[in-house]
């Protein structure tokens, strides 16, 4: 196998992190080989040691972590072949590789990069530490870079400071830091996670552009299989430690061998389609009298940011609502000013109370308030922060029936079947959250919510902090719920494969307005407005012999009223 | 950053405001005023007092007006005169007894400034990167230990020991042949012989505070991913430290000297009550014990008018080191 | 560390669980654990409590009374304790044998070693005294079992008065530890008050109160204080002055506090268990009670811990000055403004290094106690 295609060789690595516990074995045996010129990804979940592996390749594993055992070579521009697991971390062959041969970018731009240097001065570093390249030699290199990485005007944001640029930017900066010495490799340690779904596009196009361009080799880290499936010539599958399987792209995806990758594909093929269970379900009827109709509401925070612009929306019994956005979209505020946690300047937020009275929940006055929270309730997104760690999980799920009046035995029994209800063993309810996993703690907020029979339930991001084989699962739970219940939904997430498995209609925000409102099928298959449509073609799909984003259309609001700009490579 | 610069400026004036009026308090807080002590004085050494003579008095310090308009009267004097008074005590102008003093008092502030960052960076650096070697469990102790002891006990240990170990006096910032001569090499010879010792025991406490927020800072920044950005670029490990870390640990530091500096000058004063240095402490005991309130109350607001500049000078220290604080 | 801190929320919990008890162990119980494991804390912790013990305690353990003179024992040096004399087990120490030295015309003591006193546990003391201030008691923890004229103990020297240094330091504690003690009360109710109305307010109210603690902490401390101190009238009686400088002290150390409390109301008020709880119907002072409070507690009582040092050094500084405290109160900075005098010192160091002692043995356990609680404040970081 290994001929002189092959650049860098992984043998049977193991990067262990002694702990108090125990020792760690985040790898635990890793092999492959990555070919030039070619895409290697690396898919597994979180904990599976993907990062640490990528890490391990240029010895810049976190402390206590170190190599236990294997072989890293690297083959060298003049044809000679280093084993990089041998170098001394601290040594001078090591960094001669380092930025120079192999270079790295990281997920959080932000944070990886300094706040208190210019980008420039960041950039070039690499350029002075391996060829000594300083002053306006240096500086003019950088300014290639940056147009390379198609940041606008790079004359002056060579002098700024990471701050005072965007996410997708920052990404930029950080691939032009990669890129400045040429390298033959490119190591890119889950670099869109942070990043939204359109930005992602650009960060991929950008990528894949310069690997042609420069002839690099690149070693793509990621948790997302849509991304792979655009991406990626080979694939690792891993999973605590160990790879589970490995292989060309379209094996893994329409053969794979392994189990797990079996399930994984599964699961991320499931959240492709409507759920089934929505399939069986009755229509709701359109001329239903709505459950929530707001109108025209608006909130400007202090800062003079208009968070929510004008929005318009209802919500029908029994139905499930999806709020689909980017970040700063303003859904999650406008989810907020439904339950008036925020309290909105403008509009109306009429809800229907259970006898058929009307109130709008804008102006309700504090009484009206905490008699409608308890119909209309919420799930919320951070599953570690919206429980308080000092009470026991009993006591979390009972607290909304006390306050409404439940106590003694009835209190017991209710939290119990409660329990029952969302999937937990009543015999837990005298434990601490911390010592449950993430998705039984999204169990137990849902718990809270459906405590006091609400009507209504503003689920906000409520399965983007759990791995892709875990949000079905929710998902489903929650589904099931709704029909025990009669329950409505309004569903707040960034993830439009979520939004189609879960909700009968959609309505997309962006900045603060909403574009557009459908039906799910109708939104998804024949978008009206250019962000949708933008929006959807981003969505990388996990069918490698359907690649896509590259031929995404792009939205530019400056550019109306068609305001479009189709993608060219 | 002038914007800046302005805002802080006017920031200030409120808290120089504010300072007065505590320092005029601290003036009137004693029961009854100087002038009815110095009556009572008198009269117990049975001199007779003209009636005129104690108007004339009341009059010239304005005791016999209202409270606000006895303010007004001293910052007006400040303000427009340079005139803080007269000390009742000393029986001369406040100005004339104090400028030396609190120049000195700068002098070894300033000095014991350098000292303490000078030897605080590094052994915070070294605690941080050797964190939990000998060296770390070692600096860690002492400032604990350093940090437990008065300002004045070390000092009277200090002199204790130079006394009773090496048969040397220690006291002052000169030698008695120096102290009326004017400067020249050998008093500059004289006063950095004298000047050690009170540099380190007003020091040691803020140093040992300071290195362990140096080293509490480092070790944050140490764990930050642009650190493991830098590393992938290939720089070595001790430019990798030096550029990155330390100096984005440093920021945080700059901003402790709005804290340090009070204390600095808070040791100043006790320890140069112990070590009689000729600087305002001794004074400013002197002239509380004698309730001298005019020389005390001007040597507070002068002390904390300083105090406040120091921090301002520290805040545009911080905004000229970090774009962060400068472009908000 | 990223795998390792980031430990995926569906591979395990984020505590180490092998522990089946940690799963059902509340705020508290995690605090202990989290605490234990901080040895220099805990040994602080004992000797934190030993000394409150001992300022409780000390007309019992005191064996003679501090303000007892002896003209005789001017500057007497330390007598050794031992156990033993002649082989059998008998507590003693040494009669000192007063010598004139002619040349620097000072009394100079030398323990007769053929001379012992003997010296007994739980003897009875030549005066009553009641103990805690309400048992009436007469037996002292030590003391000389058959004193006679010429015979002396001072285990820590005595002072210009022939005053035992021992017995004085013992009575200091219970002045300087309970100043301590008395103003982090003073800063706590100042503290909190202040910085609750600051965070939960928030607005101009929040924005003025800060200002206000920016501007105090500004201001260099002791010329503060000492400005306050000497204000208080020379006649004024013992216990109104101790109260008026416990809270000079207190003036300065309620803002760190004050600082804290709000730092942590702004950020709880914005946690998502606090909004969920407003959504649940609890009122705001059911949200301050039932999730700001318990919160915030631990953190309260690591910057409580940590401030009473500061308030010892304080008081000590000031009566060391002669205008905090002052003589026949004894307290620890009472005791060095005897040692103020550097010749005074160099004849009998026990003046000053025995309250120095003191001083630095409590503030540093405190200092560390304080600094292990602060570590075990938030017990639920996660434990990598």
């Amino acid at each position: 196998m290994s001929n002189n295609d092959t650049i860098l060789k992984v043998e049977n690595l193991k990067t262990y992190f002694p702990t108090r516990i125990g020792i760690f074995k985040a790898v635990d045996g890793v092999s492959f080989e990555l070919k030039r010129g070619k895409t290697l990804c690396v898919v597994g979940e979180s904990g599976s040691g993907k990062s640490v592996t990528a890490r391990s390749i240029l010895q810049i594993v976190d402390r206590p972590g170190r190599i236990e055992d294997g072989l890293i070579e690297l083959t060298r521009a003049d044809g000679s072949v280093t084993d990089l697991a041998k170098l001394d971390p601290r040594g001078k062959d090591i960094r001669s590789v380092r930025g120079k041969e192999i270079a790295m970018i990281f997920q959080e731009p932000m944070s990886s990069l300094s706040p208190v240097h210019r980008i420039g001065t960041q950039i070039g570093e690499a350029l002075r530490i391996h060829f000594g390249i300083r002053g306006q030699a240096q500086r003019a290199r950088v300014l290639e870079l940056l147009k390379q990485v198609e940041i606008p005007r790079p004359e002056t944001a060579i002098d700024r400071y990471t701050f005072e640029f965007s996410g997708g930017m920052r990404q930029r900066v950080m691939i032009a830091m990669a890129l400045a010495c040429n390298p033959q490799v490119l190591i890119a340690d889950e670099p869109t996670t942070a990043l939204d779904v359109t930005t992602q596009a650009e960060i991929l196009d950008l990528i894949k552009r310069l690997q042609q361009s420069h002839g690099m080799s690149v070693l793509f880290i990621t948790h997302d299989m849509g991304v792979v499936a655009e991406i990626a010539d080979e694939v690792i599958v891993m999973y605590r430690g160990k790879v589970m399987e490995r292989g060309p792209v379209e094996q893994i995806f329409h053969a794979p061998q392994d189990d797990y990758t079996r399930r994984l594909i599964g699961s991320v093929v499931k959240l492709e389609k409507k759920a089934e269970v929505r399939l069986t379900r009755p229509e709701i009827p359109a001329e239903a009298a709505p459950l929530l109709d707001v109108k025209n509401l608006s909130l400007t925070f202090a800062s003079g940011l208009k968070a929510v612009d004008d929005v318009s929306l209802i919500v029908r019994p029994g139905e499930t609502l999806g709020i689909v956005g980017e970040s700063g979209s303003g859904k999650t505020t406008m989810g907020r000013c439904l339950l008036r946690i925020y309290d909105p300047q403008a509009g109306a937020i009429a809800y229907r109370r259970p006898d058929g009275s009307t109130v709008d929940l804008r102006t309700a006055d504090k009484g009206t308030l905490k008699e409608v929270r308890r119909e209309v309730r919420m799930i919320f997104q951070d599953p570690v922060g919206s429980l308080s760690p000092r009470k026991t999980v009993g006591q979390i799920i009972a607290e909304p029936l006390k306050l409404a009046g439940v106590s003694g035995s009835e209190l017991e029994h209710r939290v119990a079947e409660l329990m029952r209800q969302v999937g937990l063993d009543p015999a837990w309810r005298e434990r601490y959250p911390h010592a449950f996993s993430g998705g039984q703690r999204q169990r137990i907020g849902i718990a809270r919510a459906i405590a006091v029979k609400p009507r209504l339930i503003i689920a906000d991001e409520a399965t983007s902090a759990l791995d892709v084989s875990l949000r079905s699962q929710m998902l489903d739970l929650m589904m099931s719920l709704q029909d025990q219940l009669g329950l409505s939904y309004v569903f707040i997430s960034h993830d439009m494969s979520v939004i189609r498995y879960m909700c009968d209609r959609v309505a997309v925000m962006y900045s603060g307005k909403i574009v557009e409102t459908g039906e799910t099928d109708q939104v998804v298959n024949n978008p009206q407005h250019d962000y949708t449509r933008a929006l959807l073609s981003a969505i990388p799909h996990p069918d490698p012999r359907d690649r896509r984003i590259h031929k995404r259309f792009r939205y530019d609001p400056t550019l109306k009223p068609s305001g479009t700009v189709s993608a060219n490579g | 950053m002038l914007r800046y610069i302005i805002k802080r400026l006017v920031f200030a004036i409120p808290t120089l405001f504010a300072v007065s009026i505590i320092a005029f308090i601290i003036i009137q807080l004693p029961p009854g005023d100087y002038l009815t002590t110095l009556l009572a004085d008198w009269a117990s050494q049975g001199g007779a007092v003209e009636a005129g003579t104690v108007a004339a008095m009341r009059e010239r310090y304005g005791l016999d007006q209202p409270m606000y308009f006895q303010y007004y009267k001293w910052m007006w004097g400040i303000l427009t005169q340079g005139d803080f008074g007269i000390s009742f005590e000393l029986g001369k102008p406040v100005t004339e007894l104090i400028w030396n003093r609190l120049g000195f008092s700068l002098l070894l502030s300033l000095l014991t400034l350098c000292f303490v960052w000078a030897v605080a960076i590094p052994i915070g650096i070294l605690s941080a990167v050797r964190q939990y070697s000998i060296s770390d469990y070692g600096a860690t102790f002492l400032a604990f230990f350093f940090l437990a002891v008065p300002d004045f006990l070390m000092a009277l240990s200090a002199m204790y020991v130079m006394s009773a170990w090496f048969g040397q006096s220690v006291g002052g910032l000169f030698s008695p042949d120096y102290i009326d001569a004017g400067w020249s090499f050998g008093k500059l010879i004289d006063f950095a012989k004298h000047v050690w010792l009170p540099v380190i025991v007003i020091g040691l406490g803020s140093l040992a505070a300071l290195v362990r927020i140096m080293r509490a800072n480092l070790l944050d920044e140490l764990s930050k991913p642009y650190v493991t950005t830098a590393r992938a670029k290939g720089m070595s490990e001790f430019e990798l430290l030096i550029r990155y870390p330390v100096r984005l640990a440093l920021n945080p530091l700059i901003s402790t000297l709005g804290w340090i500096l009070p204390a600095v000058i808070s040791g100043e004063i006790i320890v140069s009550v112990v070590m009689s240095l000729p600087t305002t402490g001794p004074l400013l005991l002197r002239a509380l014990l004698a309730q001298d309130m005019y020389l005390a109350g001007s040597l507070i607001l002068l002390i904390s008018v300083l105090t406040i500049i120091g921090t301002l000078i520290s805040d545009i220290l911080l905004a000229l080191t970090d774009p962060r604080i400068r472009f908000q | 560390m990223t795998d390792i801190t980031n430990l995926p929320p569906d591979t395990g919990p984020s505590l180490d669980l092998r522990n089946k008890d940690i799963a059902v162990a509340g705020q508290w119980r995690l605090f202990w654990l989290k605490f234990k494991k901080h040895k220099i804390a805990l040994v602080s912790l004992v000797v934190i409590i030993f000394m409150y013990l001992v300022a409780a305690f000390a007309d019992f353990i005191a064996p003679l009374d501090p303000n007892a003179t002896n003209a005789r024992f001017t500057y007497a040096p330390p007598q050794m304790l031992s156990l033993f004399h002649d082989g059998s087990f008998q507590p003693n120490v040494k009669q000192l044998k007063m010598t004139l030295n002619t040349e620097s015309m000072r009394r100079e003591f030398q323990p007769d070693p053929a001379k012992p006193i003997p010296v007994g546990f739980f003897v009875k003391a030549a005066q009553p005294y009641d103990l805690l201030g309400f048992i009436p008691m007469q037996t002292k923890l030590f003391g000389l079992t058959n004193p006679q004229i010429g015979d002396s103990l001072y285990i820590f020297g005595a002072d210009r008065l022939g005053r035992d240094i021992f017995s004085r330091v013992v009575h200091g504690a219970k002045i300087s530890l309970s100043i301590g003690l008395v103003g982090v009360f003073m800063s706590l109710i100042l503290g909190v008050t202040i910085g609750g109305i600051s965070g939960f307010f928030g607005g101009w109210l929040d924005l003025g109160i800060q200002r206000g603690i920016e501007l105090l902490r500004s201001i260099p401390t002791i010329p503060l204080w000492m400005g306050l101190a000497a204000a208080i009238p020379v006649g004024w009686p013992p216990l109104r002055t101790y109260f008026i400088i416990t809270l000079i002290v207190s003036l300065i150390g309620w803002t760190s506090l004050a600082r804290e409390v709000r730092g942590k109301f702004l950020s709880l008020r914005s946690e998502d268990f606090v909004i969920a709880a407003r959504l649940d119907g609890m009122s705001e002072i059911g949200i301050i009670f039932n999730h700001l409070v318990p919160s915030f507690m631990s953190h309260i009582i690591a910057t409580l811990t940590l401030a009473i040092p500061s308030m010892i050094l304080a008081e000590t500084a000031l009566s060391f000055l002669g205008i905090g405290l002052q003589p026949p109160i004894i307290s620890w900075g009472v005791l060095l403004q005897e040692a103020q005098n550097i010749r005074a010192v160099a004849q009998a160091p026990w003046l000053l290094f025995t309250p120095a002692a003191a001083i630095v043995i409590s503030v540093l356990s405190l200092n560390f106690l304080g600094d292990g609680l602060r570590d075990a404040a938030d017990p639920y970081e996660s434990v990598s």
